[in-house]
């Protein structure tokens, strides 16, 4: 809850809205009951392979929530899409792959670590590479904050939000200089059998992506929930000038923020590596859209909201995967942000700031 | 009077003398202009529809190349073979060499080119009309959300309940050429891929048509009502402005110049994909219209020249140097390296430092300039309002 408006009372909950709602929102329920009950039919028919993909969308779900955590923490305390953090999560991916491969620049520092190797190395090399991974993205996440959205703070947003898209295409092409346009291989470390065996597919990978995410995601919440910095980063998202009078720094905290959002990138862009076994130049591009997405679908600014909204958009991807068609996913995907948006402008756990201004009226 | 119109003239004259002027530059710098004349035109077309949206209602949109699209497609299905279970013509000057009817549709491009203007301008108010009710970076991601639907809908409508609408990935090929029926030149009965001056005096007629509405516009009553609801929607609705209608306008209108440019360009490229439509596009166009200088109809033309400039001209000169410099210390990798594939690198670098140096674009909206500067917090949207602090 970075911005603590979610803790205000809400005038009446989704019921609420319905109720008053106009007949747009009721064929929105209708069309979605429809859509549940087809999904009902499925999952009754077909009940092993209904459950294999909701944990499949759960796993990707979580990734994305990682990401969509980044979004929606910068955008709760400054209020920027900062587009270039997909891209600081292909840097992770990118970075988790140079220390598994054990060369940089060249220089071969101990041999490569593949499948072949011993299961306490591949523990070593996997935990090894995450936190390396979250430290380069952490405080390359600072860096752009500091050279292309600070010297911004009093310009136009707009100018801040072009700038974020100006670093996004240079991390891009720093990631197609360093490891080419193509696809590059993961190597292949954690084991592809199914955990529980039977019919519902469980891999010890999607285990392997819950079993890191959760973690992390209580870190966070505890940091944000507890800590004096956390407290700062909410009172910051709430009213910068306030806060700085209280003697908070303003600075230093949305460097934090920064921070924290760039590891949270570098740790999914090591497990989104692992877990699909390629990355690419471009896939933060597409990861990142997907969950800024999640972002706004939970609300953005609101922590919890990017978590739901992240495993949502993981269920709605795997359930489109199976029962549309895989080259209808993106289309699905962004058509249930559009419908959202127009029917609950504020995501699903988010507050009403988003129409009354954009937030200026907040504080 | 003599200043008002001084500047206009004198560039209108450049432009129009291009085609004589164009081919000496062409021997004595030995550089190709034509071509990148055109494109760099399209994309004025593009910046000046979306600069309606953006520099003039202060609605942000980063999925304009929809519209561009759209334009294209509709360029497409109706002047090429495309849909070969019928066999319709009308006024084109495209002709089978066997004489026999051809199949698909064929219609004249000066018809097509105001189709699919009226067809974006009601895709424009079909995806304005949900969104209204949002603001700022809401509004933003929700066109991105169409701009990212559009172009994957072409990718894979190439089996829609067994109807192949748009040919997938292989996208539309062989769009007919324009032509004047009743012109006496066969290079302006048909326009061909030698003799570009009719494709270059075309999209001219284009580029000015659009720049006189957009000047029409900015001071007409509906470009005032803009500029009041990009400042305070709520006062704008208190002094009896709708604001609905005046976005949806915006809406409209912006998508309408962005169907037009890309149906022109469906034309002159002949073969269309739906990868030529990616978001790179959208972002190129606003890049244009913000390095030029939001609402500012010269700076965002400047914009479109430059970035479009810097991608035929810089680039390729660019690469020249660093094969040069490679070839001189030895360097292979240097040698050899394409540099437009890093183009967007370059891009990136130009963004940053522009933003960092001039916020407010080359030529900076006099208006605008003013509201940015504005420093109460309480006016101004997400677009032209300062950051928060």
């Amino acid at each position: 809850m970075t911005t603590g408006e979610a803790n205000k009372p809400r005038a009446g909950g989704i019921g609420r809205s319905i109720r008053l709602s106009s007949w747009s929102s009721r064929l929105a329920v209708v069309l979605l009951l429809v859509l549940l009950v087809a999904l009902g039919t499925q999952a009754v028919q077909a009940p092993g392979q209904f459950l294999s993909q909701l944990l499949i969308g759960i796993t990707n779900g979580s990734i994305i929530a990682l990401i969509a955590l980044g979004y929606t923490l910068v955008y709760g305390i400054i209020e920027l899409i900062n587009f270039a953090h997909g891209d600081n999560f292909m840097i992770g991916s990118f970075v988790g792959l140079t220390v598994l491969s054990g060369t940089f620049l060249g220089l071969g520092f101990f041999a490569p670590i593949t499948g072949d190797a011993g299961t306490a190395i591949k523990i070593l090399g996997v935990i090894f590479a995450l936190v390396v991974a979250m430290t380069a993205c952490g405080f390359l996440g600072m860096g752009i904050e500091r050279i292309a959205y600070k010297p911004l703070r009093n310009s136009p947003r707009l100018a801040v939000l072009i700038t974020a898209i100006g670093m996004s295409f240079i991390l891009q092409n720093v990631g197609i200089i360093w490891k080419g346009p193509a696809q590059v291989p993961f190597p292949d470390l954690i084991s592809n059998a199914n955990v529980f065996g039977g019919n519902v597919v469980f891999r010890w990978k999607d285990l392997f992506v819950v079993s890191l995410t959760i973690p992390l995601l209580l870190a966070l919440s505890y940091f944000i929930r507890s800590t004096k910095q956390g407290k700062a980063m909410r009172a910051v998202a709430q009213d910068k000038e306030a806060a700085s009078m209280v003697g908070i720094n303003v600075n230093r905290t949305i460097s934090i923020t920064f921070l924290l959002g760039g590891i949270l990138a570098g740790a999914s862009g090591v497990m989104f590596g692992l877990f699909n076994g390629t990355t690419v130049f471009n896939v933060g591009f597409i990861q990142g859209l997907y969950a800024f997405t999640a972002a706004v679908l939970g609300g953005i600014g609101n922590l919890a909201g990017a978590v739901v909204g992240g495993i949502l958009i993981g269920i709605i991807a795997a359930m489109s995967d199976q029962y549309i068609g895989v080259r209808w996913t993106e289309i699905m995907i962004f058509s249930v942000l559009i419908l959202v948006l127009v029917f609950r402008p504020t995501g699903l756990l988010g507050d009403r700031s988003a129409v009354q201004g954009g937030g200026e009226e907040r504080g | 009077m003599v200043r008002k119109y001084a500047l206009p003239v004198v560039l209108i004259a450049i432009a129009a003398t291009f085609p004589f002027w164009g081919p000496v530059v062409e021997d004595v710098t030995g550089v190709g202009l034509f071509y990148p004349v055109i494109v760099i035109s399209v994309y004025i077309l593009l910046a000046l529809g979306l600069n309606i949206v953006i520099g003039f209602a202060g609605l942000l949109d980063l999925g304009f190349v929809a519209f561009y699209a759209m334009g294209a497609y509709v360029m497409g299905w109706l002047a090429s073979s495309h849909f070969s279970q019928v066999s319709f013509s009308l006024g084109t000057t495209t002709q089978s060499l066997s004489g026999d009817p051809l199949p698909g549709i064929h219609l004249s491009f000066w018809l097509i080119i105001i189709i699919a203007m009226a067809f974006s301008a009601l895709c424009g108010i079909i995806i304005g009309f949900p969104t209204l009710r949002l603001r700022g970076d809401y509004l933003a991601i929700v066109t991105l959300g169409f701009g990212e639907i559009i172009p994957r809908f072409f990718l894979n409508g190439d089996n829609l309940a067994g109807f192949n609408l748009t040919n997938g990935a292989i996208g539309i090929k062989a769009i007919d050429s324009p032509g004047i029926p009743f012109a006496t030149d066969p290079a302006w009965q048909r326009f061909g891929t030698l003799d570009l001056n009719p494709w270059y005096y075309t999209i001219l007629a284009l580029v000015l048509i659009t720049v006189f509405v957009n000047v029409r516009l900015q001071n007409s009553k509906l470009g005032r009502a803009w500029v009041s609801v990009r400042e305070d929607e709520t006062a704008a609705a208190a002094m009896g402005i709708n604001p609905v209608t005046t976005k949806l306008w915006a809406y409209a209108l912006g998508a309408m110049f962005g169907g037009m440019a890309g149906a022109f360009y469906g034309a002159f490229i002949k073969n269309i994909f739906p990868t030529s439509f990616s978001f790179n596009i959208s972002i190129l166009i606003l890049c244009m219209v913000i390095l030029g200088g939001m609402g500012n109809i010269y700076g965002v033309i400047l914009g479109a020249i430059v970035l479009q400039g810097v991608n035929f001209a810089l680039l390729p000169q660019i690469r020249t140097w660093v094969n040069q410099i490679g070839e001189a210390t030895g360097n292979a990798t240097l040698a050899s390296i394409d540099v437009a594939r890093y183009n967007f690198f370059l891009f990136g670098i130009i963004l940053v430092v522009m933003m960092l140096l001039r916020p407010e674009g080359i030529i900076p909206n006099r208006q605008r300039q003013e509201e940015l500067h504005d420093d109460d917090p309480t006016t101004g949207d997400s677009m032209g309002g300062p950051a928060r602090v």
